[in-house]
Formats: structure tokens, sequence, C-alpha cells
């Protein structure tokens, strides 16, 4: 049949050619499943990548991209240096909701004084409580050897029991006639992350997503810290002998993915949510992820894998409502698209060659 | 029909740049235990993959019970009664004993069956073996009892044992040595491939010497003593070194009591090491694999931390030192593996420059990396050290064994080391590249740094060593000087007789 034979260096073409080869396969194995859902695959695709960019009615969406794009994005870079050292942070969910927990109950604490050191306060509290969130995965592994994948992935589930509570409790908007959410902080100038430039989805969040793919590009690509996170992720025991410390990388990566993920969800309540509310996270910090992969955890890869992700989201949006797809098929649309890059991925290690007959 | 089991007839096997196997001739009989002997890279686990059917002879041929045999695969040469016993062995932690021999069979019988015949073997041969046990759970003796009852299961004619003896304790070697003798008697050949001659005098009663790929010698090792045989591993006469006598420069490298519990599980306790190392000296350290040369460099290197004034560098303590700060003060090394532990395979020559290189070859200016620098450091080294590649971005992995290591040594002593520690500098390097990774070490002594270089290579260590002292059990013998030592010197240094007192009693 056919044999993998490992490439002598990973190719460069198919390190780009793999996202664009895994889109392409989404779109066949998404069009099937839209087909067998029994709707028109061209038409379900067509709304889903065409529509949100190019239709009449795109004016309306096209500011969207850059607001479900900033938290994938800025979640992502601080994800992807973590899985280029082989630390794996699965719980930006959390950090990402209590960054936005921080930042919300900063700024309404100082409800209804206007002060312009508001914002900036809310933007330390966010990042800082996504930090101190990692930080617990962070140091039960340095301290007790804990797996990092599993306490992060549980803090998440923590930290939405902490926002519910917050949301019913604490932060509860007083003058909300007893529903749940705290005041809308997108209504109370000092604190609101408001559009910068009208009609294109500009806010705060999308400014510093931007810092942040041009602060990781230079610190993977040009500094000691960003050669020792590839280093560490490659070969473990090389990284020691150069004299990596595993335990300090541990706590930087996760401390920067928690910072970011945290930045993410303040700019989020500030702004595009509003509100701390039970249900206000939607999953950027897993779809996240998906993004860091599908953008190589190369940081220019991130900021269009970020992006596109944002425009099946957008998408995936107008398919539910125009032709009536349920939102499930959309996750597994996204779910798609990692599961394809990963098989395709292969292919950047190895090449396929037809098997050679055994000499009898 | 005639007694011999197995005939070898002109084996030949070359690899490219070195002949690993040159025309070797002899006979296994039936049930004998056959000792194969050679110093690391004689060629002896290239002639028994050849015969376990893991490596296809260029020329030669085999007959195996009057009939040809020529083995495709491993499979084959099971099928023909061929057995071997690898020295790492290839089991699931996860998996018990039972599952993981069942692992290995074409056509496992029902788990009930097969824990049945399991338990049947092992106590037939005195090799208690609870087949539901967890391979994890297991010490590296009963370990190697799996991989036995695997092989015996299969009820061979030719059972091969790599180097079984080395991960074993004395008593576990005492009850190896009953199940085999056992095993011989029932009209099994063995095949016993060991370092240690005691352990061959005590099991064997024919040996066949290899050296530099050819079969230079056979004796009965009953009847020959461990020097003769040593003489005839290493040539007539150890190649002693024309170096002019150990100078008498100052202590650089001193330690001190150094002991330090194993870093992994199987690894070797450091006990109570002492030494010191003189400027424009060369240190040589031998020993067999496996008694504490792994974990003295990563103790020297600044993997493994000890106490501070376990290891000092010109009198400051320095043995809490991260590997980095070594490196500031002089101190570099090398360490044996060259794939993923000297060297980052995925990364290219001049990123793996800059592993070991960035302090002192000042490769970044305020954490920032300087590449052009990088670059133009790893390109002295390609340039200096003759190493075969493309360039500086080639991907460390993309060179042959022999380049890397002139790459990751000459990277060291391009770094003007004060103090320069090398493990197995010249393993799997051909013959021309190892004489001059051993010229650049004599060269880097000659200008005044102290070297260490530790080696399972006894020729390479009488070749460029002004002193030895050997590794056993994590012990450093007093080192003693290299020049005049002879072969029953050190052997005894290397303490082949002392562990093996009991196997002695025993034959």
């Amino acid at each position: 049949m056919i044999r993998l034979e490992k490439r002598p260096q990973p190719s460069q073409v198919w390190i780009v050619a793999t996202p664009l080869l895994a889109v392409i396969a989404t779109m066949i194995a998404g069009g099937l499943l839209f087909a067998a859902l029994g709707k028109d695959p061209v038409a379900a695709i067509r709304t889903i990548f065409w529509d949100p960019l190019f239709s009449e009615n795109a004016w309306f969406y096209r500011p969207q991209l850059l607001i479900k794009a900033a938290p994938l994005i800025l979640i992502a870079i601080g994800l992807s240096l973590g899985f280029r050292a082989g630390i794996w942070n699965i719980g930006a969910e959390g950090q990402y909701i209590m960054g936005a927990i921080c930042g919300a109950g900063m700024g309404l604490a100082f409800y209804p004084m206007e002060s312009v050191l508001i914002f900036p306060l809310m933007i330390l509290a966010g990042l800082l409580g996504g930090l101190l969130w990692a930080m617990i995965p962070a140091l039960l592994r340095v301290r007790f050897g804990t797996n990092e994948i599993l306490v992060s992935l549980m803090l998440v589930y923590v930290a939405e029991q902490i926002l519910a509570s917050m949301a019913l409790g604490l932060l509860k908007n007083p003058e909300g006639m007893g529903f749940p959410g705290s005041r809308n902080l997108s209504q109370y100038p000092s604190a609101a992350n408001l559009e910068l430039i009208k009609g294109t989805g500009m806010h705060w969040g999308v400014v510093a997503a931007f810092i942040a793919v041009i602060f990781a590009y230079v610190v993977m690509s040009r500094h000691i810290l960003g050669f020792n996170i590839r280093l560490a992720g490659q070969s473990p025991r090389a990284a020691a002998f150069s004299g990596v410390s595993p335990g300090r990388l541990v706590i930087i990566c996760l401390g920067v993915s928690g910072a970011l993920a945290g930045l993410a969800g303040m700019f989020e309540v500030a702004g595009p949510s509003g509100r701390i509310s039970i249900d206000f996270n939607v999953g950027y910090g897993f779809t996240a992820i998906i993004v860091a992969f599908l953008g190589r955890l190369h940081p220019v890869g991130i900021l269009l894998a970020g992006l596109l992700m944002a425009l099946t989201y957008v998408g995936g949006g107008m398919a539910q409502g125009s032709l009536g797809l349920p939102a499930a098929a959309i996750q597994l649309f996204q779910g798609m698209l990692l599961f394809f890059l990963l098989a395709v991925d292969v292919l950047t290690n190895y090449r396929i060659r037809p098997a050679r007959r055994r000499v009898a | 029909m005639s007694d011999i089991l197995l005939s070898l007839k002109g084996l030949t096997k070359a690899y490219p740049g070195v002949v690993a196997n040159r025309d070797v001739t002899f006979d296994i009989k039936k049930g004998e235990v056959h000792a194969l002997l050679g110093e690391n890279g004689a060629g002896k686990s290239t002639l028994v993959k050849s015969i376990y059917g893991l490596v296809r002879p260029d020329s030669g041929t085999m007959t195996l019970l009057d009939a040809p045999y020529h083995p495709g695969e491993p499979r084959a040469a099971r099928a023909a009664g061929v057995a071997m016993v690898f020295q790492h062995f290839s089991l699931f932690d996860a998996l018990n004993v039972a599952e993981n021999i069942a692992l290995g069979m074409e056509n496992p019988p029902p788990m009930r069956d097969l824990a049945a015949r399991i338990t049947k073997v092992s106590d037939d041969y005195g090799l208690p073996l609870d087949p539901s046990r967890i391979v994890g759970d297991l010490s590296a003796g009963e370990r190697q009892r799996v991989e036995i009852i695997r092989c015996l299961l299969q009820d061979p004619k030719l059972l091969i044992m790599d180097e079984p003896t080395s991960v074993l304790t004395p008593q576990e070697v005492d009850i190896l040595f009953l199940t085999l003798r056992k095993l011989r008697d029932e009209g099994t050949a063995i095949l016993y491939i060991s370092h240690k001659l005691e352990e061959i005098r005590s099991l064997c009663e024919h040996a066949t010497i290899l050296r530099m790929g050819r079969v230079v010698g056979t004796c009965d090792p009953r009847e020959t003593s461990a020097r003769t045989m040593a003489e005839m591993m290493v040539g007539s006469v150890l190649h002693v070194p024309s170096r002019p006598a150990a100078p008498v420069g100052e202590v650089v490298l001193e330690l001190a009591g150094l002991s330090a519990p194993p870093p992994r599980q199987f690894g070797t306790a450091l006990k109570d090491i002492s030494l010191s190392v003189r400027n424009g000296e060369v240190l040589g350290i031998g020993g067999v694999a496996g008694n504490g040369q792994d974990e003295l460099l990563l103790a020297l290197s600044g993997e493994m931390r000890t106490a501070s004034g376990m290891v000092k560098l010109r009198g400051t303590p320095i043995g809490h030192l991260m590997p980095n700060a070594r490196r500031t003060l002089g101190l570099l090394t090398a360490p044996e593996e060259r794939m993923g532990h000297a060297a980052a395979p995925d990364m290219s020559l001049t990123e793996n420059a800059i592993l070991t290189g960035a302090i002192r070859e000042d490769l970044t200016h305020r954490g920032f990396l300087r590449w052009a620098r990088a670059r133009s450091f790893a390109e002295a080294v390609i340039k200096t050290f003759d190493v075969r590649t493309p360039g500086p971005g080639a991907a460390a992995r993309s060179l042959s064994g022999g380049n890397l290591q002139k790459f990751v040594i000459g990277r060291e002593i391009m770094q003007r080391p004060d103090v320069l520690v090398v493990n197995q500098p010249t393993w799997g390097v051909d013959a021309s590249a190892a004489a001059a990774i051993r010229q650049a070490l004599l060269d880097l002594a000659a200008k005044g740094a102290a070297v260490i270089v530790v080696s399972q290579d006894l020729d390479e260590l009488m070749e460029i060593s002004d002193r030895f002292a050997a590794l056993n059990g994590g012990r450093l013998s007093a080192p003693r000087r290299a020049q005049g030592l002879t072969v029953d010197e050190i052997g005894l240094m290397l303490g082949g007789a002392h562990d093996m007192e009991v196997a002695h009693v025993a034959a």
C-alpha cells in the first residue's frame, strides 16, 4: 500500500499548505454534512464563508469579524507560547472568565465615578485575574508535578461557578429588578470599551490582539525566551542541557497565556458583551486552541486563523438564521477544521511513498 | 548429523564509512554457551542482528542445522528457532506479564492457557514470575525474565543474549546463570554477548573474539585468563600514548565526595566521587555502560545539582549552579547522546550553536538573539571540524551521527573552555573523524585546558589520557598514570572481577 517516510527536515511548503488543505477538506466534509441535514451544501458554505464579507448585508456583519476575532487571537497567541514549549494550558476559558470578573469588578467598584484612570485599572485587573487563575495549575505543576492539562481544565468549571455566583450575588445590578447579571459596563463611560472607529468593530481588545501578535512574533523569532520555548518543546533534555529551567518556563508560559486570556475577557465584558452574566462565556477559550493550531502556533498564522474562525462564527450565525442550520452543526464544522488540520499535518514531517514490495 | 547448530561463513556487512563485519566465520555447537567478545564498535551487535534477521549481510552464508539460513526478518528467525533477549527491553509498562508476552506472539493462545504456560516455564527454569503482574511494577531483573520467558515459550534452539547482566544485581546474575546452564544441558545453544570477562569465564565453553569487525581469535574461556582475553579484544598490546608526561598545572576542577541519588529510574547513584584535574591534563574515565557515566556528566554539566562544595572550579563551589552559570565560569560539557540531548534534532545548526554557545560566544544582547553572530559561529565550527553539511541552516537530524558528533564536540572546543568534559566523544564516529576529535581534545589540553574524557573505549582512553580512572557502580577508582598501565591493572580498576565473586563460586 503506502508508507510514510520521515523527511530529513520539516517541509516548508507543507507548513503553509496544510492549513489551506485542512480548510478545503473541512468545506468538503462540511458540505456533505449539511447535505445530509437536507440543506443545500453550496448555499451553506457560501453563507458561512462568503456572505459575511461580500453580501449586501455585509456592512452589518463585517465589524462582528474583528469583535469575534480579537479574543480568539489574544487567547491563542498566549496559548501558542505554551504549546510550543509542550505546556498545555487547556483552561483559557476559565482564565478568560476570571479576567472578565476581575475587570468588571474593578470598574463596578468605582461606579458611578468618572475618571480616565478607571479603564486602565480595569485592564490591569483583568490581566491579573487571568494571570493568577493560571498560576494555580502552574504552581501545582512546578511544586507537585500535577498535570497542568487536567488542573487548568477543571478550573474552567470552577470559574464558571464563580461567574454564576457573581452574576447572582456580588456583582448583580442593584437596579436590575432582581434579574441576574451586572450593570452594563458599555453604558458606563469611564469603563466602556467602545468602538474606536465607527463601523469597523475596532475596540481596545483588537488593538491589544494586534500588539500581542507583534510581541509574540518578536519574542519567538528574536529573543532567547522564544528560543528556549521552542527548544523545550522539541527536545526537553537538550533544553535542560542548554540550561533552561523547566519550572520557570511553565510559570512564564502559563502566566502569559493566562494574562492574555484575562485581558480578552476584560475587553469582552467592558465592550461587546457589556456585563457579567451567567452565560457570559461562549467558548472563546476553547476555540482559541483550534485557532492556535490552525495558525501553526505562529503569530501571523494565528492572526489569519483567528479571522477565519471568526468568519465561521459570524457566517455560522447567519446560516443558523437564514438556512435553519442547528448551532451544533456549526460547532461540528469548527471541530472538523482542527481534525483535518491535525490529520494532514503528517505531511509536514513525512512524505508518502508507495511501499516497496518485500523481497521474498 | 553434525553437532553444529549454526555455521557462519564469510559474513560481511558494511555501513557507509565503516565495515561492521568483515568475513566473519565461526560455528556454534548444539548445547554450548558461546561467548561473543569485543569492544564497543567491534561489530558484535551487527553480527547478532544478522543472525536474528534484523540486518541483511552484504555477503556470506549462514547454515542452521545443515540447511541454508537467511532470515529476512525477526519473525523468520524465530520460526527457525532463533530467539533473542535484547539489552533494552521492549515491554509495555501498563500491561501485565501475560499480555506483554502475548503481544510478541504470532498466534497467542487464550490468556488463561498462556498464563498457565508462563507459570510452567517459569517454574521449570527457576524464574519465578506471576503472569498477572503489571510490568511497570517489576524490577529490571524481573523484566528481563519476562523477555527470557517470552523467548523460551518459542522453544528456541539458539538463544542470543545481548549484555544480559548489565542491569542485574550479582544475585540476579547467579539465578540467570543457573537458568542458562539448565537450558544448555537441555541442548539449547546460547550466544552470549558481554564485556564482563569473569562472567564469561564462569559460564561459557567457547569464545569468539571480534575486533574491528573481524574474528581475531577464539579460545576456551575456562582455560584462558581474563587478561589474555582482554588483550585479544583490544589487540596484542594496548596502544600506549606517546604523550609527554603529565604537566604540572594548577588544579582547575575538583570533585570532593560527590554523591547523588539516581536522577531517574534504573539510573546509577554517584557514590563519594573525588578527583582533581589540572590545567593541561587529560583525565580518562573508563567503565562499563551504566556505571554512572551519564550521571557524572549531569552532575558536571549542571543538569543535576548537588551540594555546592561537591564540585569546585578553581576553588569556587559550583555544585549548586545551573548549566549557564557553569559555562560562564568556563566549565563546558558534551553529553553522550547527540540527538535530543547535546543537540535538538529539528533545529538548525545555527540554533544548535546557540544551544550552548549563547553565553561564551556572546550570541545574545539583552536577551535578543544575534542571529548573524550565531550563524558565523556555527560556520566556524563547521569549517574547523570539517562537518559535512550543506550549511548552518541544515537541521541537526539531517546530519550523520559522526558529523553531528564533530559539530557537538567542536561547538564546545571552539568556546575555549577551561575545563571540558566529554562523554563517549567518538562513539559511532568513523576512524578518521574519531582521530580528528581526539587530536582536537589533545590540542585543547596542550593550550592549557583541563579535559575529562569519559569513554568505554579503552584504546581511546589509553591513547589520549594522562591519567586514568574507572567508574564502577557509581564509584570512581583512584586515578593512576595512564602510561605503563597494564591490561590486568585496567581490568582490576574496571572492577570486572570483584562484583562477580558470587558467580565465581557457582562455577
